[in-house]
This record gives structure tokens, C-alpha cells and sequence, in this order.
């Protein structure tokens, strides 16, 4: 028995690529049951993302289920196997293990620590469940990468600073008001990141948006698309003392709003906080605003320069993450490995104790004339010899469940005690262990 | 002696609250924040024992000595950020307010820990009163500290744009001057009663409202630094980076007042320490 994952993402393949192979969620089950149903397949599940196509399996052999794989996928999008070859890469073991570890995590995402993917893993995993191509194994597997993912999210900053400029800006005014809903923002000018950097800010829960622009009509036009108010500009200052978050983005050659300017509007406000976001160049805001106690001015680079911080921290984040990957890596390969010694040890039990059973009652039927005290001690005595021979080979079969020699072990245990092949399937559950 | 065990027990907790608060500055570990919340809450129960048994064995409130009043304070302390968790999520503040607790408290352990018996002059009613007031107003001038400390350094980062090591650890502005602004105005009045019940209780025991005794001398001069606090945020809309540096001066006049006078100055409020 063997995990593989299979797949190709962003790194790998071009778009163009991916989308060939995406398997859209709605029809998702039938593929899942049709690859469930492959020869060499015992359980199977399809995370399918505009980033990424993975199939975790676990198969019967590695080289034969990873062929059998590739296969499906060439075959279910009809595509020819030699065109996916060079984008697909393939992990099998405990590779396979860390690979969805990591994916789960988000730490093998295009942006390391976006939040969906977590979601989407979690997606599959039902979608799969559904199809009934879930196994115990692969739901341990599943169950256990969420798991990680949690960890990490809690145990790491890995997904708490922002890293786009415009989500940078909603980050620091939530540092800087707490709460964000309930302010209110204003945009004087108008561009692309301002405009987007509003719209962060609104669904984050601004309660007003005032929109500034020198051509009134076009600041009405803004303020429709926001749900804003369109203020005319000589009202400028005015409005500023209402509002708590101003980003600005015009296209004036010299400074629209100064340092003096914002004193006085302070004062107004009663020196309750004002953030100025400047991403106009040349700049509108001058750079004394942020020696006004309470504001607070960041312009375009300065965001930038948040946001490579966040990256750079990311980073390390991510180093403590890998960590904690590998060790529940290292866990999960002890449980897979525990797997395959349970049943045989299961199996060794039940022959012996059948043989100790027969032989008994064989004795008994000879020891009529013994009293029934003393043919429960004759039964006892056959239990605690059995026990007794038993102990030493089940303790190192266990303990070389953490082996790589476990394989060893178990085929000489079977030779010697004479045992059938387990069960066909994966043998024993769980919770199967009678000792 | 039981007494004294609770003493250790309380202080070992604190120690460990401490140690849990300050690394849930480098940590998002919610288990760590859980962890320094629980000895502190243990440690707290323990101190409280520990001040129960020392009034029963002494029959008297136990504030009379410089032993049991860095006890007394520290213990206050403690509670009182324990009080503070219950509005604001802001148990950052520990880091800056257990440690002093527990320096407190572990110095009182070069003091002299023996049941004196009561000075004749602290034999009143009013020992509970004015002590308790002028302690507990005092211990959310250390939180108001605590908030306001930690608000210079998330201000700093903010306005030099230079988002370090403690940026996203620390909560946001607007929710540490809340702190300060919320343990002031619950301060604030708790120091005037304690003021005033100090004074009646002069009136009746020295035959004198006011006597310009160092410890009295102060405590004005600390309410006055509270007074101009108070005010300036109500009636100027004074908050932010002003009203953190005031608190962390007002606080220092609090340790004056409190060790200050009675190490250096002396006076009538220096009754058995020596």
C-alpha cells in the first residue's frame, strides 16, 4: 500500500494548461467515482483550484497507481498523456504526506498564507467523502492536513499582515482605529489603487464614503459606484473634520492638503485620529501631516514598504510552519507504518488462541473427574502460557512498527506462525486492536 | 506555616503569569495567553488567601507596614487587570503590568514579614477605607500606565512606518488609549475618596484636616497631575500620545508617593518600616 499525489499548479503549468485538466465542482463526483474504481486504486480524492490540480490516491503500488492516474486525467479531459507529462510532478510516501500538508497550509500557494485554500482542501475532501472514494486512510490524511493547516494558522503570523498595498492600508487603519467599522473615508481624485483601496475599506465596514474631485460631476459619478456623497471641493477642509480615513489620489502638481491645514482641522475633530493615505505622484499630501500628533501619512512607497516587511516576515513565518509540518509528517508515517502491523498481530492472537482453545477442550473432555474450581485453573494456566510466549514477539513486532524493517519482521512472523494473507482491503480498523 | 506557603504559591504564579504575558508578545499562541491568564487568576486566589489568613492571625486590616502594603498593592494590581480583561481584549497589557505586580510583591520579601502588633494611631475604622481607596485608585493608575507605555511604542511604529517586530502583536491605538482612558476614570475618583477619607480620618485622629505631611504633599501633587488628566481629555479632547506621556509621569508620582516618601522624606504616614 502506497499515497501518491499527482498533480501539476501555478509553478508547473501555465494557465492554459491547468484549465484543461480543472475538474469543476459540480461535476466532480462522477470523475471521483469513476478513478475510485481503477485497478491498483483503493481511495482517491480531486482538489481542483484555478491554481492547482491535485490527485491524492492510495494505491496498491506506486509506479502502477501513478500510471493508472495519469491515465484517468489524460483520458476524463482528453488530453494526450504526453502533453500533461512535463507539467505533472508526482509524490509518493511520505512526500505525498508533506505535499498535502504543505498545500493545506498554504505554504506551496502563489501568495503563502492566502487564506482560501484551506477552504477549498476542506471542499474536496467532502466532495470525496460524498463520492464514497475516502477510505481510512486517505480520511485520516485529509482530517489530519486540516488539522496542520490550523495549527499553523494559529501557531504562525503567516496569514496575518497584509501583502498588497491596498490591503496594506486596511491593515494599518485597523492598527491605528481598531474597529474600522463605523469610520468614515474619504477619496479626493480618483485611480485605480485609491478606488480599490476604498472598496477594501467599505467592506470592512465603513460606514460613509465622501468623494472629492475638482469637476464635481465626476465625484458624483465616483460616489454612485461606492454609495457614497459627492462634496464639492472648496468643502474640502470642512469635511475633513468628519472624516477619519482620507486617501488621496489627484493629479494636482503641488500639495492640496498641508500640515497647517491639518492642525486646524485637528483641532476641530478633537484630535481624534485621522490615517492619510497619499498614492498620488507627485504627492498631494505634505509629508508635515505626519508630524501632527494623531495622524497619521503614509504614501504610495511607504505602503510598499509595509508590505515588503509583511513579505520578509512571511518568510519566517513560513520556516516555523515547514516545522511544524514536519513533525506531523513524522507522525502521520508512524501511524501508516503501526497500519500494516496491527492486522498481523491481530491475526497471530486469534490463530494461537484458537489452537489454545481446541486443545483444551480436547484435555477437559479427558479431566471429567476434576472439580470445577480446578478446571477453571487448568484454563486459566493455558491463557497465561499463551500470554507468556506471545509477549516477547507482539512487543517487537510493535515496536518495529516504527522500523523500516517492519516489512521484515512481519513476513517472518507470517511464515512461522503459519498465517493466511490478511484480508483482502486495507485489514483492520482502527480500533480492531485487541491488545 | 500556612500563611507563608500561600505567599510562595501566590508568587510563583505570578512569576509564571508574568513570564506567560511577556511571550504572548512574540507569540499569536492563543494557549500561552490562556496559560498566563490561569496563574494569574490562580495567583491571585492564592495572594488573597494569603492576606485573609494575615488578617485573621492579626485581627487587624492588614495594611500597616510596608510589608503588607507592596502586598496589598501588588494584589490590587493584579485584580484590577483582571477587571480591565473583562472589556477590553487586551492582555498584551500583562506584559507590562505583571511584572510590576510581581516585582512588588517579591520585594516585600526583604521586608519583615512578622505580625507587629497595631500602632495605636491605625487603630480605626478608617484604616479599610482610605487605604483600600487610595491602593485599588492607585493600581488602575498602573494599568492607565501599562496602556499608555504600550501605546508610545505601537504610536512609534505607526508614525515611522517602520511596522517591527511588535506590530501586529500590539492591539490597535484606539484600543489602548481606551485602556488608559477607561483605568483614569475609574482611578481618578477612587484617589479623590481616598484623599478625603484620608483627611477625615487625620481630622479625627491628629485633631488636623491637613498637615502638609510629605506623604500628604504627594498624593496632592499626584491627583493634581490626575486632575490635569482627567480634564484635558474631557474638555480639550486631549488623547493619543499627550495623555500616555501624562499617565506615565502621573504614575511615577504614584511610586514616589507610595516608596519614595517613606524612604527619603519620612513623616507621619512612615509608621513601622524601617
Amino acid at each position: 500500500m502506497d499515497i501518491i499525489v499527482l498533480g501539476l499548479n501555478h509553478k508547473t503549468a501555465p494557465v492554459h494548461i491547468r484549465e484543461r485538466v480543472a475538474f469543476p465542482e459540480k461535476t466532480i463526483h462522477e470523475p471521483l467515482r469513476a478513478l475510485h474504481g481503477a485497478a491498483g486504486v483503493r481511495e482517491t480524492m480531486i482538489l481542483s483550484t484555478c491554481n492547482r490540480v491535485e490527485i491524492a490516491a492510495v494505491v496498491e503500488s506506486r509506479e502502477q497507481g501513478a500510471a493508472a492516474v495519469r491515465a484517468f486525467v489524460a483520458a476524463h479531459h482528453e488530453v494526450p498523456e504526453g502533453d500533461l507529462a512535463p507539467h505533472l510532478y508526482l509524490h509518493a510516501g511520505a512526500d505525498a504526506v508533506r505535499h498535502l500538508f504543505r498545500v493545506a497550509s498554504s505554504l506551496d500557494s502563489l501568495v503563502v498564507g492566502e487564506p482560501q485554500i484551506l477552504g477549498q482542501v476542506k471542499d474536496a475532501y467532502q466532495y470525496a467523502r460524498e463520492a464514497g472514494a475516502i477510505g481510512m486512510v486517505l480520511d485520516r490524511l485529509l482530517k489530519k492536513a486540516l488539522s496542520v493547516a490550523k495549527q499553523v494558522r494559529t501557531e504562525t503570523e503567516i496569514a496575518r499582515s497584509a501583502v498588497s498595498v491596498s490591503f496594506a492600508a486596511v491593515e494599518l487603519a485597523k492598527k491605528i482605529f481598531g474597529e474600522i467599522e463605523g469610520r468614515s473615508a474619504m477619496i479626493i481624485g480618483a485611480g485605480e489603487m485609491a478606488e480599490l483601496a476604498v472598496k477594501h475599506l467599505v467592506s470592512s465596514g465603513v460606514r460613509e464614503v465622501l468623494v472629492v474631485n475638482r469637476t464635481f460631476e465626476k465625484a458624483v459619478a465616483l460616489a454612485q459606484e461606492f454609495g457614497g456623497t459627492a462634496v464639492k471641493y472648496e468643502d474640502l477642509f470642512d469635511q475633513l473634520v468628519i472624516s477619519d480615513i482620507v486617501i488621496s489620489s489627484t493629479g494636482a502638481p503641488h500639495f492640496i492638503i498641508k500640515g497647517e491645514d491639518v492642525r486646524k482641522v485637528m483641532a476641530r475633530r478633537r484630535h481624534r485620529p485621522m490615517f492619510f493615505i497619499d498614492i498620488a505622484v507627485p504627492r498631494d499630501i505634505e509629508p508635515s501631516v505626519n508630524d501632527v500628533d494623531n495622524a497619521y501619512l503614509y504614501n504610495v512607497d511607504d505602503l510598499q514598504s509595509v508590505v515588503d516587511g509583511n513579505i520578509k516576515e512571511r518568510r519566517k513565518e513560513a520556516d516555523k510552519a515547514e516545522k511544524i509540518v514536519e513533525e506531523e509528517v513524522g507522525t502521520f508515517e508512524k501511524w501508516i507504518a503501526s497500519l500494516q502491523v496491527v492486522p498481523t498481530i491481530v491475526q497471530l492472537r486469534q490463530s494461537v488462541d484458537a489452537m489454545r482453545a481446541a486443545e483444551l477442550e480436547k484435555s477437559l473432555g479427558r479431566l471429567a473427574h476434576l472439580a470445577d474450581k480446578d478446571r477453571e485453573q487448568v484454563k486459566l494456566l493455558t491463557q497465561s502460557i499463551v500470554n507468556k510466549i506471545l509477549h516477547s514477539p507482539l512487543t517487537v513486532l510493535k515496536e518495529s512498527s516504527q522500523s523500516p524493517e517492519a516489512g521484515v519482521y512481519l513476513e517472518v512472523t507470517r511464515r512461522l506462525f503459519n498465517l493466511a494473507d490478511p484480508p483482502a482491503g486495507q485489514g483492520g480498523d482502527e480500533g480492531n486492536g485487541t491488545n | 506555616m500556612l500563611n507563608i506557603r500561600l505567599f510562595q504559591v501566590a508568587l510563583a504564579l505570578y512569576g509564571l503569569g508574568t513570564f506567560g504575558y511577556l511571550a504572548f508578545l512574540t507569540t499569536p499562541r492563543e494557549t500561552v495567553a490562556r496559560l498566563a491568564r490561569i496563574a494569574t487568576g490562580l495567583g491571585v486566589l492564592a495572594h488573597t488567601g494569603f492576606f485573609l489568613a494575615r488578617w485573621a492571625a492579626s485581627g487587624y486590616f492588614p495594611i500597616t507596614n510596608l510589608f503588607e502594603s507592596l502586598n496589598f498593592f501588588s494584589w490590587a494590581i493584579v485584580v484590577s487587570f483582571i477587571v480591565l480583561q473583562v472589556r477590553f481584549p487586551a492582555a498584551v497589557v500583562g506584559a507590562i503590568v505583571m511584572p510590576i505586580a510581581l516585582l512588588l510583591a517579591a520585594s516585600s520579601l526583604a521586608l519583615d514579614a512578622a505580625v507587629a502588633p497595631l500602632a495605636p494611631a491605625l487603630q480605626s475604622g478608617w484604616l479599610y477605607v482610605h487605604t483600600t481607596l487610595a491602593f485599588v485608585g492607585d493600581a488602575f493608575f498602573v494599568i492607565a500606565f501599562a496602556g499608555g507605555v504600550l501605546y508610545l511604542v505601537q504610536e512609534r511604529q505607526l508614525k515611522s512606518r517602520h511596522t517591527g517586530a511588535f506590530f501586529h502583536r500590539l492591539p490597535s491605538l484606539d484600543l489602548l488609549d481606551r485602556v488608559n482612558y477607561r483605568s483614569l476614570t475609574i482611578g481618578f475618583p477612587l484617589l479623590t475618596l481616598g484623599i478625603i477619607t484620608g483627611a477625615i480620618w487625620a481630622e479625627r485622629a491628629w485633631g488636623s484636616y491637613w498637615q502638609w505631611d510629605p506623604k500628604e504633599t504627594w498624593s496632592l501633587i499626584t491627583w493634581f497631575i490626575y486632575a490635569a488628566l482627567v480634564h484635558a481629555r474631557l474638555t480639550v479632547g486631549w488623547r493619543g500620545r499627550k495623555a500616555a506621556w501624562l499617565s506615565i509621569v502621573g504614575f511615577l508620582a504614584v511610586l514616589f508617593t507610595f516608596l519614595g516618601v517613606n524612604m527619603l522624606l519620612g513623616g507621619l504616614h512612615s509608621y513601622t518600616n524601617k
